[in-house]
């Protein structure tokens, strides 16, 4: 799906009308329009749309877009404001209770929002700052629900809490704290089976156990691909339930969120996480600022930045970029620069982050994830000595490569020319850029 | 035939009784208050399709296409306007006379989609379906990756009566399909289902994954009737286009499987995929037991669309 994004839409529109040096009201409603159609290809409630390009017109009309040199940036700067009020303008995080005292959080949702996934994220999470979760078992319909539960928690090494599936939930919930409360842990997670807005009997289950047990936080679970629908749903849940935050699953695909914005806006209650991958670690803090560009699909720059600075180690990227300006780059850097990405989700993901690159690299020729395992695999073949110093690669050393990486000797020779062609790009690059240090982004650099 | 639409009709009523008092009346409550064609109902129209998540685009084509027909058929009525729409996407979601011939021919269905929208409850389902016409089937449980899922597959098995080949958690999926395509010869399988792990369709690595299992089906069960579903969250919305295109890469969709409309959302991204990419739906799922799932009415499925509570 060839988006173009909206930042070049909106500068096509107002190209031409530079040189009147002044916008009238149409010019603004037809830039709306842009934005409109934006927000509901990315999922945004029809009604919050609406709402929000109400506001946003206001704004607009006024002097703020007329006088500005460059109104297509303004107007984009006056959306972006806007919608990041309306999400909230703060990162949020789960309230916790003292560490003396048991904290009891519900997590709910649909059906395949990602609940257990996440329950086990959170219960990690937390885990890593030092509290002591506890995840229970509380589907007891879908087949093998404990069973997931009970496996993520092995790999999070979280205890679960399970009775079978022939408890009520709120029983089940009830000798979980109980449990908890002999067993020294401070966290506890209930994990409920998906139900749909409307199963009256489903909802009933949850007010029950919300009504019987003090839960300190219900989080709703959803899935940030959901469509016009998310409004109902949520709606649903905070009017019968009650919710405290939300969490946003599978923001690790291409879809732009704007359930997140139509959530927001009808509950009024903050996104606390979103959830970005299937390892148990891929879960990130919200940050509204960001997820409003995305929605508007301009890119996420900010969290690809951060994601870098979390995975690079800073000591080594220094060394590794003095090695690359002398040139002096040997296989074990590259062997180290490709672990770093693979760190960072892959190629793919950072690029889907880059503004504008999601949609135009879409389906372009990236290097697959198996193809760079071959080149590791033959690196790892190479001898220490080999690595370090490449020049010393004959045709018998080569063969011997080719042989215990499994590959062809073409393909070592192949890695052996890129290799020597990028030492030689970096050696120009590093001309080219003189004394010069760059930002944050200048720290890293891909293997290619 | 007709046993099996009373059936279905009785089965989405129920399904839908729990938001909406009543199917029919509310189409026509839409359209009142407009007594003329103009701009306000045209509005309200493409209001509808986007809140039904038929998305922007496919929702401007549609109502392109309906003020054409409109003109030259000098309609002045909104009622007949109305009619017409609906009869325009009726007529587009039509699945052809053979979009169940894997029912009648030795066949392997591989079931495809991305995480959380159904697809090893769709298979349970499509398997006691299956079986209840006296077809013997066989289960792959291919999904060697989410935790339980291999469990959860073997419950449903249970509950429909069938055989499942399984492997192990972590496990390659490639192995498990293989052993399911000698389980099913040996057996005599009429229909084998194949569960796949969920994967988002920008994944790159899991998408060549696919393809291998292609080429392993291809190479290993030749002539047989293939049919590849594509299982999309009904409450999914532009997202599922995307996901249609990529997985389309992958493999040779023959359908989709529209899941969770027992809840108030309208599936209309089905109508966009039809719409740009020809695929025809085929099976919806309109709750959790396992009879719950029901082959593709049109009519139904456009009068839902049109239903407001």
């Amino acid at each position: 799906m060839a988006f173009e994004s909206l930042s070049d839409k909106l500068q096509n529109i107002f190209k031409n009308l530079r040189s009147k040096g002044k916008l009238t009201e149409s010019d603004v409603k037809a830039a709306l329009k842009e934005v409109k159609m934006a927000l509901l290809e990315a999922d945004v409630s029809f009604k919050v749309v609406k709402q929000f390009i109400n506001s946003v017109t206001e704004r607009a009309v006024g002097s703020e877009v007329m006088t500005s040199l460059t109104p297509g940036q303004m107007v984009i700067k006056i959306v972006n404001e806007e919608m990041v009020s309306l999400m909230g303008s703060e990162t949020t995080e789960i309230s916790l209770k003292p560490s003396n005292e048991i904290t009891v959080i519900m997590m709910m949702g649909l059906q395949g929002a990602g609940k257990t996934t996440t329950a086990a994220k959170l219960a990690s999470k937390f885990k890593s700052k030092g509290r002591k979760p506890l995840l229970v078992g509380c589907d007891i319909y879908r087949p093998a629900a404990i069973e997931q539960l009970k496996i993520n928690g092995e790999k999070v090494d979280v205890p679960v809490f399970e009775m079978g599936t022939k408890h009520e939930p709120v029983n089940i919930a009830k000798a979980a704290i109980e449990h908890a409360k002999s067993n020294g842990m401070n966290v506890v997670i209930l994990d409920t089976a998906g139900r749909l807005h409307v199963d009256e009997d489903m909802m009933n289950e949850l007010a029950k156990i919300r009504e019987n047990i003090d839960i300190h936080q219900t989080i709703l679970v959803v899935d940030s691909m959901t469509g016009q629908d998310a409004v109902n749903v949520a709606s649903n849940f905070e009017e019968k339930i009650g919710i405290d935050g939300v969490i946003l699953t599978k923001l690790d695909g291409d879809t732009r969120g704007g359930a997140a914005l139509s959530i927001k806006s009808v509950t009024g209650k903050p996104i606390l996480y979103v959830s970005t991958g299937e390892k148990l670690t891929d879960i990130e803090q919200f940050h509204p600022d960001r997820m409003a560009s995305r929605i508007l699909g301009m890119g996420d720059v900010l969290s690809l930045i951060e994601k870098a600075e979390a995975n690079i180690d800073a000591e080594k990227a220094k060394e590794m970029e003095k090695k690359m300006r002398k040139a002096e780059f040997d296989f074990n850097d590259y062997l180290e620069s490709m672990a770093q990405m693979k760190n960072m989700g892959g190629m793919a993901e950072i690029l889907n982050m880059m503004p504008g690159m999601g949609a135009q690299l879409k389906g372009a020729q990236l290097p697959d994830e198996k193809a760079l395992g071959r080149i590791e695999a033959i690196i790892l073949s190479m001898t220490p000595k080999e690595r370090s110093n490449p020049s010393i690669l004959n045709p018998s050393r080569k063969y011997r490569i080719a042989k215990g990486a499994g590959v062809d000797i073409a393909e070592v020779n192949r890695l052996v020319k890129q290799f020597e062609q990028s030492k030689k790009m970096m050696k120009q690059f590093s001309g080219m850029m003189g004394g010069k240090r760059g930002g944050k982004m200048g720290r890293f650099k891909f293997p290619f | 035939m007709s046993e099996e639409k009373k059936g279905f009709f009785a089965k989405l009523i129920s399904g839908l009784s729990k938001t909406r008092s009543n199917i029919v009346s509310g189409i026509d409550s839409i359209f009142k208050g407009f007594s003329k064609i103009d701009d306000d109902f045209y509005e309200e129209l493409e209001e509808i399709l986007i809140m039904g998540d038929i998305g922007v685009v496919t929702t401007e084509k549609i109502i392109e296409g309906l003020k054409e027909k409109v003109k030259e058929n000098k309609i002045k009525e909104p009622e007949e306007c109305k009619e017409l729409l609906i009869n325009t996407i009726k007529e587009q979601m039509d699945i052809g006379e053979n979009a169940y011939e894997f029912e009648n021919q030795k066949s392997v269905i591989l079931v495809i989609g991305v995480n959380g929208v159904g697809k090893t409850t769709s298979i349970g389902k499509l398997a006691g379906n299956l079986k209840a016409q006296g077809k013997k089937v066989v289960l792959a449980a291919a999904d060697t990756f989410r935790a339980g899922a291999i469990k959860q597959l073997e419950e449903w098995a249970n509950r429909a009566g069938v055989d499942i080949i399984s492997g192990n958690e972590g496990g390659d999926p490639g192995a498990v399909i293989y052993d399911a395509v000698g389980a099913a010869k040996a057996r005599n399988a009429d229909v084998l289902i194949i569960d796949t792990a969920g994967r988002l369709h920008n994944k790159k690595n899991l998408m060549e994954e696919l393809k291998k299992i292609d080429r392993i089906l291809e190479k290993e069960y030749p002539n047989v009737y293939r049919e590849t579903l594509i299982v999309l969250d009904g409450t999914t919305g532009q997202n599922a286009l995307v996901q249609a295109r990529e997985f389309m890469n992958a493999a040779n969709i023959t359908g989709i499987v529209l899941t969770k409309l027992d809840g108030t959302a309208k599936g209309g991204i089905a109508v966009a995929i039809q719409s740009e990419l020809s695929i025809p739906v085929k099976y919806i799922c309109v709750g959790e037991q396992i009879d719950d799932l029901e082959k593709f009415n049109s009519e139904q499925f456009v009068n839902a669309l049109f239903t407001q509570e």
